[in-house]
């Protein structure tokens, strides 16, 4: 738990579409953390079927995209973190979003978080409907052991060969179906938010991710400390207001059971402006509360 | 291989014998002088503890010269980098002893910034009968002096003592990795993830660079380099490693600037093991020559693979050292033990490799008779004298008596570093905090 603590901080400066990413890796994680003393039902996800198996795939890959952002952004602060380590994993990192470029799932990501900082509320949708959707299925497949990265020891030992050996030619169908539906959802509130802003194309991903890496490397140069990036979280937390009461109508329209996001959480401090319509979906997640604060920095 | 343990568990100060690892006692790096008789260790507060092995009395020819505590000193203290606001670990990284040319022993040791040239010396004698100041130090009244005596050697109890002679610091913008003394014993280079420098003994204001491998722009950086070695016959020759797998071979008599490559070794990848982690376990954590200098030999993350140096295109040799991970890489990708950089060492005839694993495990390969041998470093396990029993991981299947399963290896009890005794067969095993010390049986 306190790794996730250590993401506010280094959060600040670091492209949106990333940000979201982590934020959404973190509640993935977290949300992996909190129902795994239910099913672990990783073997009946292998069915025969290929369609499962595309989906086990992407699910797997996903999670390790989203681990590996989650390791590049919290190393330790105090001591220079280790180069050969951070290179790594930002060399996997591309490898994934090489291949989910070629699959053209990449673009979809890119697509949901192109834009300045008063589309970054689309974020929460997004992130929203990812783990909602996730959720609603058979709780997805708990790929990882869940473990603290303090310690070594394993709870239990995954297989987890749909990783360990796959061939990178194999071209997993490029659109899955929950994700997708996700996905149709959240360019669908797009439309309705944000008329004005065009749907960038895939060779955006490779300008973030260098971004990334520059800034991942960069911390081995002289800081030179992230310029514009108090005024961006200014800007970020200004926008709340007006923006979060639209977004919780949108949310409450759509969804029965909204999970509680980091935007959510934005949202309950600023209560004079919050819906009461809301207060449903929040009393289910009252143990995630006080993480999410930490998360977030309140 | 039949092994008699001779448990040295240190129980002085500083590695203490506790169930849990106090993170400055944790061993960080071993290494044994070019004679044998000299044993070093580094740790991660920064120490350095050189041991000394007893000479053989002919009284006791049973019990071979075992290792005692010879010296101990604080190489390098933590520091603070103002610039960047990072704090600059004073863990030893590296420690590499010059070859012995008078009464003293000297080596050298390294952490992320700074390397340091240290002097072991003896002193069993003092002068004494000084004219201008008494036994216990004092400034004798000169008016007192009626007559005049020449102070003379008196012997007193031995002192090891250990100065810093050089400092050889603010060469490197990034984390030493290596340090390799050339065979001309002049100079030696240091390493870090981007950068390597040659510096001469003697001179601490300047160094060469003569490997750089950053790129112009941050962002593109892909590849790290690992480790290097120079070659111990050639000066002018020498190795480092990849990230990526590949090894590369340099002769500073081509150009100033080592940024091409004499021979370039690397193995193809093979597309059936494919996967996210491919890359990961292909980067070289440790390269060593052997000692008659024809082969070289790389660790990876889960082989040990011996490299002639007149074939670049693939191994002469691959050793499995854990296969059985192959399927936990995930898990080990999220713990960050996929990360852990072993070493690997040549025993003194270049016939047996040896290299650590995970659960205190480590292996030993026999490269005549192909034969290999895992052993526990524990203290549990094994009583001092006692011939130290091979183990077996069972992968799947039924479980032997006294097999351990994959599902039961303990991560955190990793050996990373090793050694071999350059000429006897004599093995140095840190295990966390504690040094273990294996020789052959003599019958």
């Amino acid at each position: 738990m306190s790794l996730l603590c250590q993401a506010p901080t280094a959060l600040v400066g670091w492209p949106p579409w990333l940000e979201a990413s982590v934020q959404h890796a973190s509640q993935f994680w977290m949300a992996n953390m909190y129902s795994k003393g239910t099913k672990r039902k990783f073997s009946d996800s292998v069915d025969v079927a290929t369609d499962n198996k595309a989906v086990l795939y992407s699910r797997q890959r996903q999670s390790l995209l989203d681990m590996s952002l989650i390791k590049l952004q919290l190393c330790h602060m105090l001591v220079e973190p280790n180069m050969c380590r951070s290179v790594l994993i930002a060399n996997t990192v591309r490898h994934i979003q090489e291949e989910m470029t070629h699959d053209g799932s990449w673009q979809l990501v890119t697509e949901a978080f192109s834009g300045s900082g008063p589309s970054d509320h689309l974020v929460a949708t997004e992130v929203l409907c990812r783990s909602s959707v996730l959720e609603q299925q058979d709780g997805g497949p708990k790929l990882y052991s869940v473990m603290g990265y303090d310690s070594c020891h394993e709870e239990e030992v995954v297989t987890d060969e749909g990783l360990c050996s796959v061939a990178v030619g194999d071209g997993a169908p490029a659109l899955l179906g929950t994700i997708d539906h996700c996905w149709d959802r959240a360019v669908e509130d797009r439309v309705i938010k944000d008329s004005g802003s065009e749907v960038k194309d895939g060779t955006r991903s490779w300008e973030g991710a260098k971004t990334v890496m520059g800034q991942v490397f960069g911390t081995f140069e002289i800081k030179n400390g992230a310029p514009g990036s108090d005024p961006a979280l200014e800007e970020l937390f200004s926008a709340v207001d007006a923006s979060y009461y639209d977004l919780d109508t949108i949310l409450t329209d759509i969804q029965s059971t909204p999970k509680m996001g980091p935007y959510n959480l934005l949202d309950s401090m600023t209560s004079s402006h919050g819906p009461t319509s809301n207060s449903s979906c929040r009393t289910d997640l009252n143990e995630l509360d006080h993480i999410m604060e930490i998360i977030v920095g309140s | 291989m039949d092994e008699e343990i001779d448990t040295r568990k240190i129980n002085n100060s500083f590695l203490r014998d506790h169930n849990y690892a106090t993170e400055a006692d944790i061993i960080s790096t071993v290494e044994f002088n070019p004679t044998g008789e000299l044993l070093a260790t580094g740790d991660k507060g920064g120490r350095v503890v050189v041991f000394q092995r007893e000479q053989e009395s002919k009284n006791q020819p049973h019990r071979r010269g075992e290792y005692n505590v010879y010296s101990t000193f604080q190489s390098h203290e933590p520091e603070f980098d103002y610039l960047k606001s990072l704090e600059i670990e004073e863990k030893i990284n590296k420690i590499r002893w010059l070859p012995q040319q008078n009464a003293a022993y000297f080596l050298l040791s390294t952490n992320d910034k700074t390397v340091k040239l240290w002097k072991i010396s003896e002193r069993d004698k003092r002068p004494e009968g000084y004219n201008l100041k008494d036994e216990d130090g004092r400034i004798r009244d000169p008016t007192t002096i009626t007559a005049l005596r020449v102070p003379v050697l008196q012997p007193m109890d031995l002192m090891v003592e250990a100065t810093p002679r050089r400092v050889f610091s603010n060469a490197h913008t990034y984390h030493i990795n290596s340090i390799s003394v050339s065979n001309d014993y002049e100079t030696y280079m240091s390493t870090d993830d981007l950068r390597i420098n040659l510096w001469n003994l003697e001179i601490t204001n300047q160094s060469f660079n003569i490997v750089d491998i950053k790129p112009a722009n941050m962002e593109e950086l892909t590849e790290v380099i690992t480790a290097a070695e120079f070659h111990p016959n050639q000066c002018n020759t020498f190795i480092y490693s990849s990230s990526k797998g590949s090894i590369r071979l340099c002769d500073m008599r081509a150009s100033a600037l080592c940024d091409n490559h004499s021979k370039f070794f690397e193995e193809p990848e093979d597309p059936s093991n494919r996967s996210f982690f491919s890359e990961i376990i292909s980067s070289i954590s440790d390269v060593k020559f052997s000692h008659s200098g024809r082969y070289l030999m790389t660790r990876d993350y889960l082989t040990v693979k011996v490299w002639d140096l007149n074939m670049e295109s693939k191994p002469l040799e691959t050793y499995q050292v854990h296969d059985y991970l192959r399927s936990k890489l995930c898990s080990l990708y999220e713990n960050d033990c996929i990360f852990d950089k072993f070493e690997c060492v040549w025993n003194g005839s270049d016939s047996v490799i040896m290299t650590g694993s995970y659960n205190n495990f480590f292996r030993m390969f026999d490269r005549n008779t192909k034969r290999d041998v895992t052993l526990e470093a524990s203290r549990e396990n094994s009583k001092p004298r006692a011939i130290l029993k091979p183990r077996k991981v069972c992968v799947g299947g039924k479980r032997r008596k006294d097999e351990i399963s994959v599902d039961s290896l303990d991560f955190s009890k990793k050996i990373l570093h090793t050694a071999w005794h350059p000429s006897e067969n004599i093995i140095a095993v840190a295990a966390t905090n504690n040094l273990y010390i294996f020789q052959d049986k003599v019958n």
